[in-house]
């Protein structure tokens, strides 16, 4: 069930630099935990997270078993042009989650 | 009205200014009590009052969604019942309570378990799963902002005092009650961390260690454990005559569910 959070602002100024927080409920797994049998909990983590505005790729990162539950980002964009922020995240056992928002630029 | 009526009115007006009298002095007295969260730092405070950082928000967004499913042979979910959310304002802020037809207090979750069971005829979801996290985060989410009120059931006082003689009494195999960390030494420092009063204010919590919500049982299940006591079994009395107790020792402040804790 994808479930997550977004913080963005509905408008911005031109040229402004915007903040965007984005929270996602995830395990993040990391594969080295053994379980109540003893054996390895197989590794379930968030591998990817991009964000792009109007299509454009803005940010790229890369995620590792050393990441907490529950992966919470923040950065910042330049608000160029009004538009649509698209968020997703890709991980292990078919993860895929996407988000939008839209930000209207003055 | 004889001199003797006149007497016993006069004696009542005067016991209600002392009592009025009494409660001003309460009021202007200063209230040592302090939430958890005064005990953070910035950072996690921050954390706690963004709702789009805070991390317990993901689990009361979870328990929107389960508020609207239906469950159990029943085919009913809990809004086929009870209406929107706005319905349990100010639940959170007055449980533990007796059921009706019950002469023993259960706690949130036991009530949404009792829910589940007699109305959805549903399983029951098991102690700190994330469905009843996610409910009871749901629930208590309403009643934020609110004073913690408890019920004045009479039938609660003894399980309050049961719960008022388990805190007090010394366990383990280090021989410590909470009393002696939560009301003689709070404040003071346990390794590097502030020793909170221990007022439940913002259960379920999302905590840092857990990485994940957690219910005041999960709490109290982990200072039993630093204490090196036997926990209780996981649907003892006992937990919830300790959380009666705490309520009560918390009545007015805050809550501030879900809260953030490291």
């Amino acid at each position: 069930m994808a479930n997550v959070l977004v913080n963005a602002p509905k408008t911005a100024k031109r040229g402004s630099i915007v903040e965007i927080k984005a929270l996602i409920l995830h395990p993040m797994e990391t594969g080295f935990r053994p379980g109540p049998n003893g054996r390895i909990i197989p590794r379930n983590i968030i591998e990817r997270f991009t964000a792009t505005w109007n299509g454009t790729e803005i940010l790229d990162m890369e995620m590792s078993p050393a990441i907490a539950a529950n992966p919470f980002v923040s950065f910042f964009a330049v608000a160029s042009e009004s538009g649509t922020v698209g968020l997703r995240w890709t991980g292990d056992e078919g993860f895929v989650v996407e988000e939008r928002v839209a930000i209207a630029v003055e | 009205m004889t001199a003797r009526h006149f007497g016993i009115g006069l004696a009542i007006v005067f016991a209600a200014s002392c009592a009025l009298a009494q409660g001003l002095a309460d009021k202007g007295e200063t209230d040592k009590r302090r939430s958890g969260t005064q005990d953070m730092g910035e950072a996690l405070q921050k954390m706690q009052d963004d709702d789009t950082a805070n991390p317990g928000m993901l689990f009361v967004q979870l328990g929107g969604e389960l508020w609207g499913k239906a469950a159990g042979a029943a085919g009913k979910s809990c809004a086929d019942c009870h209406g929107g959310a706005a319905s349990m304002k100010g639940v959170a802020a007055r449980y533990p309570a007796i059921p009706k037809g019950a002469d023993a207090p259960v706690d949130l979750e036991g009530r949404i378990d009792l829910c589940r069971t007699a109305n959805q005829q549903a399983d029951r979801l098991p102690s700190d799963s994330r469905e009843l996290l996610a409910l009871t985060a749901y629930v208590a989410h309403q009643s934020r902002g609110l004073p913690i009120a408890p019920s004045d059931d009479p039938r609660l006082v003894p399980f309050r005092v049961g719960g008022q003689d388990l805190w007090k009494a010394r366990q383990g195999q280090l021989n410590l009650s909470c009393a002696i960390c939560h009301d003689d030494n709070a404040g003071k420092k346990l390794a590097g961390v502030t020793i909170p009063q221990a007022h439940p204010t913002g259960y379920p919590i999302y905590r840092l260690e857990w990485q994940t919500l957690g219910s005041l049982k999960r709490r109290l299940r982990n200072c039993l454990a630093g204490i090196r006591a036997d926990s209780y079994v996981y649907d003892a009395l006992e937990y919830v005559m300790l959380d009666l107790f705490l309520m009560d020792r918390a009545r007015g402040l805050v809550l501030e569910s879900p809260a953030v804790r490291p």
